[in-house]
Parts: structure tokens; sequence; C-alpha cells
């Protein structure tokens, strides 16, 4: 990480420069980073200085850390307007993968780190001009999607890191840029941009962000890359560019390019939420309801697609499939089977090539869902270890310890992990306990029905919320083996809260400061618990710990549909919002998950023991060394 | 001593060896000394009858000695099973002391020291991996070697803590101290040797009348003291500048198992800002995890009143009170000096 950090040190406060300048130094410098390279962008470590851009460039990209920056190099580096190239190789990814197809785009990639971080001037109409000019990127290598070529490739390049450098422009510079944005502007309108540019359009392409390929390799490279992230972006911005810098490698919904760029490219038809709230703008905001029919027809025709692959991504947009754990094991079973149905191509190593699939049915698992961190930290170690099969198998022996290894990563870190979990924390049900749960935790019910067999005497409060109710399915399965619940809404926990001993929850992920990321409403459950000094036991997999850290739970989330929201199931009668939902003062907001602070945790059960929420550091650290020396 | 297993409410075998240290007649010691008057074979508690050395006996033992901690009378046992042991593979021996180990737990599972102590034994017979390539003998040697070598340990590691913890003592200060700690009494010790000016308030730690015993060794040292009642904590508290404990065991949150009244002055010290020091050893630190103060196993103790008591009246009578971690300043162990938060560190590196 170091690294990255040094080229910001590097550059001259008085020599601030708008734009990209050309030097061929840095250039052979930096040639063999891109493939050299891990995760971080090492294009991040490019000084403005140093970048092989024309003077009048798009403004660079100011998302972060991914790879596949590297590929986007620096859209405007060396010419002046037809960046070419990259861009759009979105595929992401590995920078040990896929670059083999084009060593000489690759140079060019690394220094996609534009380091000028324009003002937000324009910036937009800069980029605008760059992308009209740039042919899709011929880097490639198995696409779900066909690029349209000449795609407004305005968020090509800007590959995210931005450099936030704020560079004094004089003003003749500066209005020779305004007026070259001016006229790229006028140009990409005149292409017939899709995206309205909402407000001063500058807004709406000044969001470079990964685009959606990007967003694989880019939740991948989260976790290597998600500390550094957010401290690329700084710098002095202008109000709006900072809002859409701020979050981190994921793509940035309210760049309207890249969205409409994804949604070209899109395997799965999204309809935009019409009324979008202007805090979470930047997540993906879709409505899910549609998409399925025109999908399931679209089964037998998708060839690049593996038939278990897409049947989960289908599970996953109807909602069958849901939690961590499930999700995860469903991914990863389907994985399972694209490595028994592979056969490498000819002329390509596997390695490199599953690789690639991976990743391109991975983006399409995006398209269907979000990716939760579960999936995404399975996600790296099924790519580590195609990426350390040792080159001498043969192609059978590789396949079949991918397949064991997968098979293993199932069994011990999430089934095992789960008989461990359940054996600390029965030690913690005493006789008279009354526990409450929070929606529909498997590790909670686990623990709860093995505490009943060992024939504790307790009871469980089981505390639910809309629209997904999902606290009804525990308590379903609760009351088949005999535990006496009560059952009650999350409006009613305060009331409740006195006379419960003890609070179980479950995570989707525990970040590094301790702050729990899980289903929304668990935070309110844990606040009023540590109000009525009620002690509050989180059970989560040691393999859903993540090392970025959240303070708040807008910067990432996820959004469901807006109109479970107002309407009722079951009940035709509550259709007070039917006229509404179009109205423009009226936005709907159907958050998934939200952050637990760690002051509200007392303890967080793991297939590691009982840690307090100050050691998750501590074992993300150990399970990195861990899964290294394997 | 009876078997003090089978009854729920039997008395925590810890603090009556404790007492026993401090010289303290309580009840029931002199329940046990009649007991053993009349029956003087009565000491053999029911062990394997078939076994001729009785790892309990050895324990106890090398635990009537004042001087020594219990998690180093623990291992001295071990090393004595170790030494008549008749096994002749790695493997034989090990499991021979898991099974010591688990019957020295068993024996009293209230003592945190005792069951760490054990643990930590454990953990180092099975996870050396040097152990598994010398030959048998030299092997068994060198465990025996280490477990004396632990005794020394403890010794050294009171002498390392007092010395991290001059630098905490500052001239004029006044310091609260609470159970009578080994560990806290060398600090003290080690501060007046070292010609600081300070003085000590003590409680006065009833039952076990620890207050007592320790402003007898103050003034030997020529420490001024000053006695408190238990219940004078808050009244004093804000003479005081620091407060120091010691622990009897230090769990995994961070938190501290003590003789009852910790948690109190714990909480007293925290609301007036003064900071609380904890000066334990590591090998007291345990796996355990307690949420609340009735989360341990219970330790019982006698409590003498010096009146009768109506026989409705019950009396509360655990010995010991866990102190969470937000209340605590700074541990001083052998390892450092550490913050709360450290403990589990520490632990997860040492377990798994």
């Amino acid at each position: 990480m170091e690294s990255r950090r040094n080229p910001r040190a590097v550059v001259d406060p008085k020599v601030r420069q708008v734009g990209f300048f050309t030097s061929s130094q840095p250039d052979s410098t930096h040639q063999p980073d891109p493939i050299a390279s891990e995760s971080h962008p090492v294009a991040s470590s490019i000084s403005p200085s140093g970048n092989s851009l024309s003077p009048v460039m798009i403004p660079p990209p100011r998302h972060n850390s991914s790879d596949t920056f590297l590929l986007r190099a620096a859209a405007a580096a060396a010419s002046a307007v037809s960046p070419s190239s990259f861009s759009y190789s979105t595929r992401r990814d590995f920078p040990d993968g896929s670059m083999t197809a084009s060593p000489g785009r690759v140079s060019r990639a690394s220094f996609s780190k534009p380091s000028s971080s324009l003002p937000g001037v324009g910036m937009d109409s800069m980029a605008a001009a760059k992308s009209s000019s740039v042919p899709a990127s011929g880097l490639t290598t198995v696409s779900v999607v066909n690029m349209p070529p000449g795609l407004s490739e305005k968020e090509s390049d800007q590959k995210k890191n931005s450099k936030p450098l704020k560079e004094k422009t004089t003003k003749a510079e500066r209005r020779a840029l305004q007026e070259a944005q001016r006229a790229a502007k006028a140009a990409a309108k005149a292409e017939g941009g899709k995206a309205p540019l909402v407000s001063s359009g500058s807004v709406a392409s000044t969001n470079v962000k990964a685009a959606k390929p990007a967003k694989p390799s880019s939740q991948k490279n989260d976790v290597a890359v998600a500390a550094p992230g957010p401290s690329e972006k700084k710098g002095g911005q202008t109000e709006k560019d900072r809002k859409k810098d701020a979050p981190h490698p994921r793509m940035q919904y309210d760049d309207e390019s890249r969205v409409v760029k994804a949604k070209r490219r899109a395997v799965v038809k999204q309809t935009e939420a019409k009324n979008r709230v202007e805090l979470f703008r930047h997540l993906p905001q879709y409505e899910h309801g549609t998409q399925l029919p025109d999908l399931e027809t679209k089964f037998f025709q998708l060839d690049p697609m593996h038939p278990a692959v897409y049947k989960v991504g289908l599970q996953y947009l109807s909602g069958d499939i849901s939690g961590g754990n499930a999700r995860c094991i469903a991914m990863l079973q389907a994985f399972q089977e694209v490595v028994k149905d592979y056969s490498t191509p000819s002329e390509k190593t596997l390695n490199r090539d599953m690789t690639a699939k991976i990743s391109s049915y991975v983006s399409f698992l995006i398209e269907c869902r979000p990716l939760s961190v579960s999936m995404g930290n399975a996600i790296r170690f099924v790519k580590n270890r195609i990426a350390k099969l040792p080159i001498t198998l043969s192609e059978s022996e590789a396949k079949a310890a991918l397949q064991s290894d997968i098979e293993r990563f199932i069994n011990e870190k999430i089934i095992m992990a789960d008989t461990v979990i359940v054996k600390h924390a029965v030690t913690k049900i005493r006789d008279g306990d009354v526990l409450l749960t929070y929606g529909s935790p498997t590790a909670v019910e686990m623990v709860l029905l093995h505490a009943h067999e060992l024939k504790k005497k307790f009871r469980v409060l089981v505390v639910d919320s809309r629209p997904k109710l999902e606290g009804q399915l525990l308590l379903r399965r609760l009351i088949k083996r005999g535990i006496s619940c009560t059952y009650t809404h999350i409006n009613a926990v305060s009331y409740i809260m006195h006379e419960v001993t003890k609070v179980f929850l479950g995570a989707s992920s525990v970040l590094s400061n301790g702050t729990v990321y899980s289903r929304v409403g668990t935070a309110c459950v844990a606040m009023v618990a540590s109000a009525f000094r009620v002690p509050v036991l989180v059970c989560c997999e040691a393999y859903k710990f993540h090392e970025r850290v959240q303070l708040d739970s807008i910067c990432s989330n996820e959004l469901g549909d807006p109109n479970a929201i107002s309407k009722v199931h079951g009940r035709e009668d509550i259709n007070y919002l039917d006229g509404l939902t179009n109205n423009a003062n009226l936005q709907f907001l159907n958050l998934m998950y939200d952050a637990t602070p760690s002051d509200y945790i007392s303890m967080i059960i793991t297939d590691y023991g009982m840690v307090p929420p100050t050691s998750v550091p501590v074992i993300v650290r150990e399970y990195q060394k861990e899964h290294s020396l394997v | 001593m009876a078997d003090t297993t089978q009854k729920p409410d039997a008395i925590s075998a810890y603090y009556q060896t404790r007492a026993a240290h401090h010289g303290v007649i309580t009840s029931d010691w002199l329940a046990q000394a009649q007991a053993a008057v009349e029956q003087p074979d009565s000491s053999v508690s029911g062990l394997g009858p078939a076994k001729s050395f009785n790892v309990i006996d050895e324990f106890n033992g090398w635990r009537k000695q004042p001087d020594l901690a219990e998690a180093v009378a623990a291992i001295r046992a071990m090393a004595a099973v170790i030494r008549a042991s008749e096994a002749t593979t790695m493997m034989e021996l090990e499991i021979e002391l898991k099974k010591a180990s688990d019957t020295l737990k068993s024996w009293d599972k209230t003592s945190i020291s005792l069951t760490a102590g054990c643990d930590l034994f454990i953990r180092y017979v099975t996870r050396t991996s040097a152990l598994e390539y010398e030959d048998f003998n030299s092997a068994k040697s060198r465990l025996l070697e280490r477990a004396e070598k632990f005794g020394e340990i403890s010794c050294k590691a009171r002498k390392i803590i007092a010395m991290l913890s001059q630098d905490f003592i500052f001239d004029g200060c006044t310091i609260l101290v609470h159970g009578l700690s080994r560990v806290v009494l060398e600090v003290l010790k080690t501060a007046a040797q070292n010609n600081k000016l300070f003085r000590v308030l003590c409680t006065e730690g009833r039952p076990d009348g620890t207050g007592v015993l320790l402003s007898n060794e103050l003034s030997k040292l020529d420490i001024p003291v000053k006695l408190l009642l238990d219940s004078a904590v808050a009244y004093s508290m804000d003479e005081v500048d620091m407060v120091f404990v010691g622990a009897d065991g230090v769990v995994e949150s961070g938190g501290i198992i003590n003789m009852m009244g910790t948690y109190q002055i714990a909480l007293v010290a925290h609301s007036m800002n003064k900071p609380v020091y904890v000066a334990a050893e590591s090998y007291k630190f345990a796996r355990l995890y307690p949420l609340d103060q009735k989360d341990m196993a219970p330790a019982l103790r006698p409590i003498e009143f010096g009146v009768k008591i109506p026989a409705k009246v019950e009396v509360e009578r655990s010995a010991r009170d866990y102190t969470p971690p937000q209340y605590l300043t700074l541990l001083f162990t052998d390892l450092g000096v550490l913050s709360p938060s450290v403990v589990s560190d520490e632990l997860i590196q040492l377990y798994l």
C-alpha cells in the first residue's frame, strides 16, 4: 500500500496540471507493473507528472483502485483524442491473467490513473470527447456481451484511481480546457448519449466509475485494495466530485454514462427505479421483479453462460436463495459444475482462461444481485486456488484438484465452522434464558436447535420486519421442533427488551473495526439491547470477515425493490401509495443491510472461538496467513 | 480435603488455599482441621485407585507453599506426572498428561490460573514440533526441564511486571490497592526500593482480611498505609491517583476475574476518571468469556460475620467477581504493558 501513497507525495504542488501530460518516462517504467502487480492499482503509483496523457484529455478516472483500472488506462493515455484501447476491457481482472492477450495495451493501461483529477469543471465533457473516439477495447478476453464499439466511453479510462490532484491551472489553460470540454460535450451529445445529463451535465460523467463488468474484479479487489481505495480519493475536489469519489471500488451508479454502457452489455435487463434517493445514488438500483420471465426464456440461448451459473443467478434474482451462507454455497457448487464441464480451449492456459470465465460468471451473478461479502471472499479463494495450480498438472488433475478445493472450502469454512460456532454458543445459553433473535440467521437457528436438543430450558423471541418478513421462516422451523417462541415486529423491540436475557444475531460480514454488517434492522435491535444492558452475541463464520472498514450504512449497501415497500403482500386494500410511485416528491428507499457499531456488540462467536469485537483484525490476519500458506 | 466437586455449593478450593496462605482462620478450615485430626488418613482423595501416583496429592503438596502461584503448582504436579510415568512413546505420555490435567481441572473448577496453567502446558506439549523429532527420553527430559523452568518464569514474571510498572508510579502519588496479590506486592516493594515516595490506601478486604495483611507487609517496608472500609472506597476516591489490583484470571474479553469488590472499585474509579491498573502474569490468560457476573463457575467461600446469622437469611458467598474491560485502563504483564483488547490477540495466537 505504501507505494500507492508515494506518488501523491511526489506531486509538486506548484505545478498543477490539468489533464494528462505526456511523458515517456513513466511509461517504460510502468510497463511491467500491470502484469506484475496484484490487485493494487499500480497505476496509482504514477505520479501526475508521470502520466503519458496528453494535456487536454479526459479527466482521470476517479474511481478507485481496482486492477481493472490498469486496463483502463488512462484513457487518455497517449494520444490526444483516441485513447482507444482500454477501456473496455473491463473484464477485469486479474493482473496476471488476462493481460497476456495484449501486452502492448497493457503498458498503456498502466497509466490509467490519470493523475490529474480535474476539478469539476466540465470534466465530463472531456470524458465525453474522449470516449466518443474510443473503440471498444480489444482487451476483453471473454465477454458475455459484445461491446458495442464506439460506445461512449465516457468512463472508460477513468480508471479510478483517482489521484486527487487538484492542479492549479493558469487562466489560459483553464479557458482552453473549458473550450475543449464544451466542444467535446457537444460532440457527445450529438452522438446520442442516452444518459440525460443531470444537473450540470458534469455531474453525470464525472463519476467515472468502474463499469459494471469491472465490478466483480473490483469486488474481488475490494478485499485487497479496499483499504487503500478510499484513501485514494481525497484531494481537493468539489462537493459533487467528492460525493462520487467517496465510494470505493464498486461501480458507481450515479454515473450515467457508465450505467448506460453497462446496460448495453448486460445480460439482465434491469429497469431503473424511477425515483431514486439522492444519498444512495451511488448504489445500483433496480426493480427485480420484471426480469425473471425474460431471463427464463433465454435459458437455452446464452452460449457463454454455464447453465448451473445461470440457474443460480435466477435463483438469486427471484429471491429463492437468500442469506450469506446459502448464496455462497450455491455459487460454489455452481462453480464446481463449471470446473467439471470445463475444457481448456487451444492456445490458452487453464489458469488464465478459467479465471476469466469465472470472472464473467461472477459479473452475471452481480447483475442478478450484488455480491455479498461471503461470496466475494469465496470468489477470491477460488481465483487464488486457480492461480496457484501448478502448471505441470494435466487438465483433469487440475480440475479434480480445484473441485476438491472448493469442496474443502465449503466443508471447512462453512459447514464445520457452523458446528464449532454452535458448540461455543450453547455454552452461553442457560436454563431460564429468554433469547432474542432478529431475522433468520442460519447460524443462530442452528444454535437454538442444538441447545434445545441438549434439553436446555429457554424461550425465543423472534423479531421480524417488513418487507422481507424473514423471521416467519425461522419461527416455523423453531416451532416445529417444539421450542416456545414469541413473535413480534421490530417496532416493538424496545417494549419487549426488558424481559430478554441475551440477544443472538447473525451477520453478513464483520468488518475490521468490529462493525457488524448485517440485515437492515440489526443495528436497531443491537442498540436497544445495549441500552437495556442485554449482552449481544453475533454468530459469524470467519470466512465472512473482511478487512475493510465501514463507518456508516450509506457508503456501501444494497438497495432492494422499492415497490416492496409500498405494497403489502396479501392486503390489496392497502394501496394508499398507488398513484404516487412516479411522483417526483416521493422516493422509496428499501435498504438491505446496515452497519452495527462495535460498541453495541458484546461478543462475536466464530469458528476461531469467542472473541471481542476488537479482535477481528487479528482473525483476519490469521485467516490470511493460513490461506497464503496453503 | 474432601472432594468438592460433588456438592454444587461446595467451597472453592482455590479460595481456601488463599485463605490458608493468608493465615486466615475460617470456620471451614477449623472443620477440616478437626476432621484431619480425627481421621489421619482421610487425605487420599478417590482418584484412580490403580495409580500409585496421585496427581492431586502432588498438586496439593505444591499448592500449600504460600509463595507459589497456583499455575506453577499445577505445572510442577504435571512434571511429577511425567517423572512417574511409564509411557514409552510421546503419544502415550501426552494422553497421560491430558488425563492428569483433566483430573486437576475437574478437582477445582473455580481456579482459573489452574486451568490456564494446565492448558498452557498441554499446549506446549502438543504443539512443540521439536519433540516429535527427538527420541523419547530426550523429549521427556526436555518437557521436565520446561516444567521446572516454568516456576522460574513465574518468579521472573513478577519482577518484570514490577519493573514495567515503575514508570507509572510517580512521586507523591496515592495508590489504592484491593486484595492481596503477590504481584502487586512485588510492584510496591520495588517502588519502595527505588525510593519513590507514595502512599497506599488499602481496603479492608473482608472476609479475607487482606487489608490487614497487606498493611502489615507494607509497614515493614516503611510505606505509609491507610486502611479503608470496603464501603469507604468512593469516599476516598478523590484523593486516589490510581488503582492497582492483581487478577485471579484474565479473560478473553480483556476483563479480569478477581476478589470480590474489584468490580465495584473499578466502577467507582472509572466514573471518577482514575486509571485502574491490573498486574497479572501471562499464564493467567484464560479462554473464558463471561457475559455477566453469573456467567462463571461459582466460587463460594464461607463468610464470617462474627455473630450468629438466623438460618433463614441467605448470604452471598461468592468469592470473586468479573470486571469488564471497559473499566480497566492497562494490564501489566510479563509480555509488556497491554491494553485490554490485546488479551484476545495473545490468546488467539497462543491457542490457534
